[in-house]
């Protein structure tokens, strides 16, 4: 993914280029650049992790909060009257709180990716152009965006890793290998959040889009994804949605993991290899889009 | 001469069909003040961003440091301190933190950042808002945090990109004295600027640009003695006056400027001018005699004024 302006700049116009002296200024720079060279992507990390900390709060309130509210509501209360109508193990073939909690995993790294690959990505070329700053090192395009990704994978991890554990606190995962659903979780999020931050990167102006994308994207991709209910209640027409949704592909795959979910093997592999291709297309293209963008 | 730290040969910089850098050339040597000096959209700001391996350059040939930007990217940004137009410091980070995060671009370990930034606080004068939020700041202290921060990894070159616009003249002044220091250190300044005033405090040697091209270039006596004279004296008719007046005074001083509000005339002796002025019964409103300045010469290769 090598797509940096620097590897695939010609030298110019043909000239021969000659390595510097050994000892010369060249020398030296080419030397102490290689650090940066191997972990500039780990440096952009440490500083969204610095900024991670001014809002540790809103963070650690969301990690801890949004899993007892959702559960409560949904594996809860609405599930008192699911299985109350419709018999313990109608869903899915487990209570509702079981059906329903891989989902709201899922959803809760959806909910992550589309808080960080937004609006810091806007403020970063745009409100606040510290990626201007950080392009004037000898930090390279590609690796403010891994920086980015690292970030935020591990703040992603953190907060399912979280939800997990109210899971398991509310007797929500029958399967004792439930505990990869937090990967597919992390493979969900960072599979569409790439997606949406290679979006964001292409924004000039913010006159709404992305309050858009959070309506007509994401809210719509939450609610028809077999999150609260199978994808095949849904008329055919309407079941594209979670085909094409990388919160269903999700879905599905954690819950195989987390209750022992029956669905062929290809589908598993096809879900794992969909959020897969997301991923690496999204990430590409991100790293692309702001490798141009910073190269004015 | 030493080996110089920056060429560019027949630098060329085109946006779709519009050559904002139309083939320039110059040299800076190491421990050189060198300015790039020139109206807003010269192509100042583009020539600086090519310098700091930003911006790919459309032709010509340019070696920072010896090394091709096209090649060498992040080896010559590694060697750089950039001070861009506009403050991109992180907002959501306090001030010592911005160094702190910034060193570490440059491979250093954290300890080394960390007696650099509280180094380099001082150098600002803020060392008593190291753990204030940036937007607590002034504009000159966002500029001198700018400055500092561009100075993490005491950097061959500095590039300064417009350093003092938008401040008042106390705040000017300091960064300016902040910049000599650091020149009297010997680090190799490039800066661009529209005032002609730091231009003639900052550079040692200088080019003037406008539209892409390189007007004039030497040292800042050197050019105003080439292009204007010793003297300028400036009078003021009113408005509607001025263009009649230099009708009837043509001829007086070496070369006359005619400008909407005033007019200019060139001479080695501004006051005895005056005196011609007055004897053919002119009363100027105003008069002021001063010293040729850049912005004189700009005038004289362009036939515009700077500031626009």
């Amino acid at each position: 993914m090598s797509t940096d302006r620097e590897s695939t700049a010609q030298s110019a116009r043909g000239q021969t280029e000659t390595a510097p002296l050994p000892g010369s200024v060249g020398d030296r720079a080419i030397r102490s650049t290689r650090r940066t060279r191997r972990w500039g992507s780990w440096y952009v990390a440490e500083h969204r992790f610095r900024v991670m900390r001014s809002y540790a709060q809103t963070v650690t309130v969301t990690a801890i909060g949004n899993p007892i509210i959702y559960l409560y509501a949904m594996g809860v209360g609405l599930a008192t009257l699911v299985d109350a109508n419709l018999g313990a193990d109608a869903v899915g073939g487990v209570s509702y709180l079981a059906f329903v909690a891989p989902a709201l995993l899922a959803s809760a790294a959806i909910a992550v990716a589309s808080e960080e690959f937004t609006y810091p990505i806007m403020l970063g070329f745009k409100w606040n152009p510290v990626f201007f700053g950080m392009n004037a090192s000898p930090i390279r395009p590609g690796q403010i965006i891994n920086g980015i990704v690292i970030s935020v994978a591990v703040r992603m991890f953190v907060t399912c890793g979280i939800f997990y554990a109210f899971m398991l606190l509310f007797g929500a995962v029958p399967s004792g290998a439930g505990f990869i659903a937090v990967f597919v979780a992390l493979l969900t999020g960072l599979g569409f959040g790439t997606l949406l931050m290679a979006y964001t990167a292409t924004l000039t102006d913010d006159t709404g889009q992305l309050a858009m994308v959070m309506r007509f994207v994401i809210l719509p991709m939450t609610l028809f994804s077999g999150t609260f209910f199978p994808l095949g209640v849904l008329p055919i027409w309407l079941q594209w949605i979670g085909w094409i949704s990388p919160l269903w592909h999700g879905t599905e795959l954690a819950r195989v993991f987390a209750y022992g979910a029956s669905e062929p093997l290809w589908l598993s592999v096809l879900h794992v290899l969909y959020l897969t291709v997301l991923l690496a297309v999204g990430w590409a293209a991100a790293r692309r889009i702001t490798a141009r963008r910073l190269n004015k | 001469m030493p080996e110089p730290v920056i060429v560019a040969q027949s630098l060329v910089k085109k946006y779709k069909d519009f050559a904002a850098v139309d083939g320039i050339s110059f040299e800076v040597a190491p421990g050189e003040s060198f300015g790039l000096l020139g109206p807003n959209g010269a192509g100042k700001s583009t020539t600086m961003r090519m310098v700091g391996a930003v911006s790919t350059r459309t032709d010509g040939n340019l070696r920072v440091l010896g090394l091709d930007p096209n090649r060498y990217g992040p080896e010559i940004r590694s060697r750089l301190g950039v001070v861009p137009q506009a403050d991109n410091l992180d907002t959501e980070l306090r001030v010592r933190e911005n160094l702190l995060v910034y060193g570490r671009y440059f491979g250093l370990p954290r300890a080394q950042v960390a007696r650099r930034a509280d180094e380099l606080l001082a150098f600002a004068q803020l060392e008593d808002k190291a753990k204030s939020k940036v937007d607590a700041l002034s504009g000159g202290m966002k500029r001198r945090l700018t400055i500092a921060r561009a100075l993490i990894n005491d950097p061959s070159i500095l590039l300064l990109d417009e350093p003092t616009t938008g401040l008042d003249p106390q705040a000017r002044h300091i960064l300016w004295d902040r910049l000599f220091r650091l020149k009297e250190q010997g680090t190799t300044l490039l800066l661009t600027t529209h005032y002609m005033d730091e231009a003639e405090q900052l550079c040692d040697r200088l080019v003037v640009i406008d539209k892409g091209v390189i007007m004039a270039e030497g040292a800042p006596a050197q050019l105003i003695r080439t292009y204007s004279s010793r003297e300028v004296l400036e009078v003021r008719f009113g408005s509607d006056l001025n263009a009649d007046v230099a009708a009837q005074i043509a001829g007086m001083g070496d070369r006359i400027e005619v400008l909407p509000d005033r007019i200019l005339i060139y001479s080695e002796n501004g006051e005895s001018e005056l005196v011609r002025i007055v004897e053919a019964g002119l009363t100027p409103i105003t008069s002021l005699v001063r010293r040729s300045s850049l912005e004189d010469v700009f005038l004289r290769l362009t036939g515009r004024t700077l500031i626009e």
